[in-house]
């Protein structure tokens, strides 16, 4: 039938050609997270793109950077450092509330724009495919470089009260990565969510707001009786910010059962995330 | 012997048409739906009316042989776009199954991803590999893209700063860039000005050259029987015909379409059309006000319809729109209750309503006339993309003045030529 225009291409005839058979799926799907791999330069460029246009016509641009956990940090230290007395375990209170604010303000960050990431990109899922998980990551990693940013500042800090980090400063990248397993987990959750009930997009900043008063960032941990803290603990940002906490200032509180179970909870949520999405992926250019 | 690029099975897909009007639920819908299940179940007669089905496409099966460019044509909502976005994998088919051998980029939409902060240089690179390129391989055409584009002085403007002209050039020059061994195209060259138009079709007949498999979607049949060699015409999801371009096409045009003296009444009651039927157009007529010319329409005279319109209740509708659209349905003439701010007021069964159009400004030639009666959010009633053939004529009188050369425009003007010095 169309034999004619064949003879034109011997040397694509020669390649391997890959060979993708696309049929109607049901039910629970397989990861199968190595398809991202193939696209990873597309999950550079969105992240870049991010990163790029995030402080575009903004007056202070990165220093929004620094500028919101130092902001936040001030009042905290004003109301519950000084006015309500919260114990800082020995540590001064800004420096305390500060190394909390950091990885606390990293979530809340690319909490938001994970979640949304879907229906904020719907022009793209109504017209290319790629492996939807790209967005929901894509969308945290600008959040790192705000990190970045504002730890140059906790230095500063750290230097300003004399303060020397303890040893146990080389697991804070351990702390860095369940910081960002459990807004990874989280962000999946809700943007999956996200696309079919835009509810998502308006309860995420009230979640974020309720959820800052069950971690331990404006007050320690030891203020949590001993028998609830294993309950505490089911929130995993306390296990984040509590160890970022102790790899920087090495308290002497013992923080080590309520970061096992933090972990546990950040990597369940992860996984029933990403299964969760992979269910509802193949519905999101119909609902979007 | 050449190798099946793309075979497509059976294919299907099924909406539910409300969740087609009602793209996403809210929590509270959910909620409530999940009240009223049980309750519905009982009663027995909302489960009906919960699930209406939709077919967009129903067992389509075809297959194309590398190398080949095969068009796909038909009206508005017969599934073309549907069948496009399965095989480029943006939607999950319901039933069926598709092979393609080789590496696939789609086309749905020239400039998808554009980022309106970004340069024009950062734009090629996101939107090139938004579409599947490599940044090696962007690298290698960036050159190429940018002359294509025209654009070299503007590559560090932000691209919210282009003209409109100039973001669709860049858009398509990224996307022409692309090298898939299948490539599936959406009714890009529809955009940009005549000059650009000409470019891309050009640079599409290069693509198909180079011996890619191609699948061509468009309205634009004067594309279609330039670039393809086969047709498929979808109709209401269906493959109805699937041959050479020629003889699908002349299917395509010829399709449902009524031909009719002016002055008579021509029954629509068995074309092909759309909406709730709750309203809709039963017969109509046109003509002239020109006797001598046996009512036939003529270039800058009057058109009047008068169409025979069946309402299941007395309503007042917000739109009632008579379409003309010339053989390839681009839309020329477009005559809208919405945009004079009228409704019309309708009985309960047939009513008589009258649409004058006071000077008809096309030139002779043949024209196909569609409506869409409905409300502009909402409802949509009844609508007919192509029910009527309408001849346009040369008027005599007009002769007298001088000789009409054949290679006139669609809408005809008023003017003078002086020489001034």
């Amino acid at each position: 039938m169309f034999t004619d225009r064949a003879s034109s291409l011997p040397t694509d005839a020669q390649k391997i050609k890959p060979k993708q058979i696309i049929e109607p799926k049901r039910g629970w799907a397989a990861l199968n997270l190595k398809e991202i791999v193939p696209y990873r330069e597309l999950l550079y460029f969105l992240t870049w793109r991010d990163i790029k246009v995030r402080y575009k016509q903004t007056a202070i641009g990165a220093a929004w950077a620094i500028l919101q956990p130092f902001l936040t940090m001030i009042v905290f230290s004003i109301v519950f450092g000084r006015l309500v007395g919260v114990s800082s375990d020995g540590v001064p209170y800004p420096l305390f509330s500060f190394a909390g604010l950091l990885p606390w303000t990293f979530f809340a960050t690319a909490l938001g724009h994970s979640g949304t990431s879907l229906v904020s990109n719907s022009q793209l899922i109504s017209k290319v495919y790629f492996p939807r998980l790209i967005l929901p990551i894509a969308a945290v990693i600008p959040a790192v470089v705000d990190f970045a940013i504002a730890f140059v500042f906790l230095i500063g800090l750290l230097l300003w009260y004399g303060i020397t980090p303890s040893a146990t400063i080389v697991t804070l990248p351990l702390f860095l990565l369940l910081a960002f397993v459990t807004v990874l987990g989280v962000g999946i959750w809700l943007s999956a969510l996200d696309v079919k009930y835009r509810d998502i997009r308006y309860l995420i900043p009230f979640v974020t707001q309720f959820w800052l008063f069950v971690t331990p960032v404006a007050y320690p941990s030891s203020y949590i009786p001993a028998q609830w803290r294993a309950l505490y603990a089911l929130n995993p940002m306390v296990g984040v910010v509590e160890g970022f906490r102790w790899a920087l200032l090495g308290q002497s509180f013992d923080i080590g059962g309520m970061i096992f179970v933090s972990a546990a909870v950040s990597f369940a949520i992860l996984i029933t995330g990403l299964f969760y999405f992979r269910r509802m992926e193949r519905q999101f250019a119909d609902l979007i | 012997m050449s190798e099946i690029a793309i075979q497509v099975n059976h294919l299907g897909k099924h909406y539910r048409i409300g969740a087609m009007r009602e793209p996403y639920g809210t929590l509270h819908d959910s909620l409530v739906s999940l009240v009223q299940a049980p309750f519905r179940a009982l009663s027995g007669n909302g489960l009906r009316g919960a699930k209406q089905d939709f077919w967009a496409l129903q067992d389509v099966s075809f297959q194309l042989n590398e190398g080949a460019v095969l068009g796909i044509i038909g009206r508005n909502g017969a599934g073309k776009s549907t069948l496009l976005k399965i095989l480029s994998r943006i939607t999950e088919p319901t039933t069926g199954r598709v092979e393609l051998s080789g590496r696939v980029g789609s086309l749905l939409e020239v400039g998808t991803g554009f980022h309106p902060e970004l340069t024009g240089y950062e734009n090629i690179y996101l939107n090139g590999a938004i579409l599947g390129m490599t940044r090696a391989e962007i690298n290698r055409k960036l050159d190429e893209i940018i002359t294509f584009a025209e654009i070299e002085k503007f590559l560090q403007t932000p691209v919210k700063y282009y003209s409109s002209g100039m973001y669709m050039r860049l858009a398509f020059a990224v996307a022409a860039h692309l090298e898939p061994e299948i490539l599936l195209v959406d009714e890009v060259l529809a955009v940009g000005d005549a000059a650009f138009q000409k470019k891309c079709l050009g640079k599409m007949g290069d693509v198909a050259k180079e011996g890619r498999t191609i699948l061509f979607v468009s309205h634009n049949m004067n594309a279609i029987q330039r670039l393809c060699s086969r047709c498929i015409l979808l109709e209401q999801g269906h493959i109805t015909a699937y041959g050479s371009t020629a003889d699908v096409v002349s299917q395509y045009l010829a399709m449902g379409r009524l031909d009719a003296a002016p002055s008579t009444w021509i029954d629509a009651s068995r074309l092909s059309r759309r909406g709730t039927g709750q309203v809709r157009v039963e017969a109509l007529s046109y003509s002239s006000d020109d006797p001598t010319l046996a009512q036939r329409p003529y270039p800058k005279g009057p058109l009047e319809f008068m169409l025979n319109v069946f309402s299941d209740n007395a309503r007042t509708i917000s739109s009632l729109a008579v379409t003309i659209y010339d053989k390839f349905s681009t839309k020329l003439v477009n005559v809208d209750t919405l945009a004079s701010g009228e409704s019309v007021p309708l009985n309960q069964g047939s009513n008589l309503v009258r649409v004058r159009i006071q000077q008809l400004n096309l030139n002779p030639g043949q024209y196909i006339v569609g409506w869409w009666l409905g409300e502009p959010i909402g409802a949509e009633y009844d609508y007919v993309e192509a029910g009527l053939h309408l001849e346009v004529i040369e008027r005599q009188r007009e002769r007298q003045f001088g000789i009409r050369p054949a290679s006139d425009g669609i809408v005809p003007c008023d003017f003078q030529v002086t020489r001034v010095d």
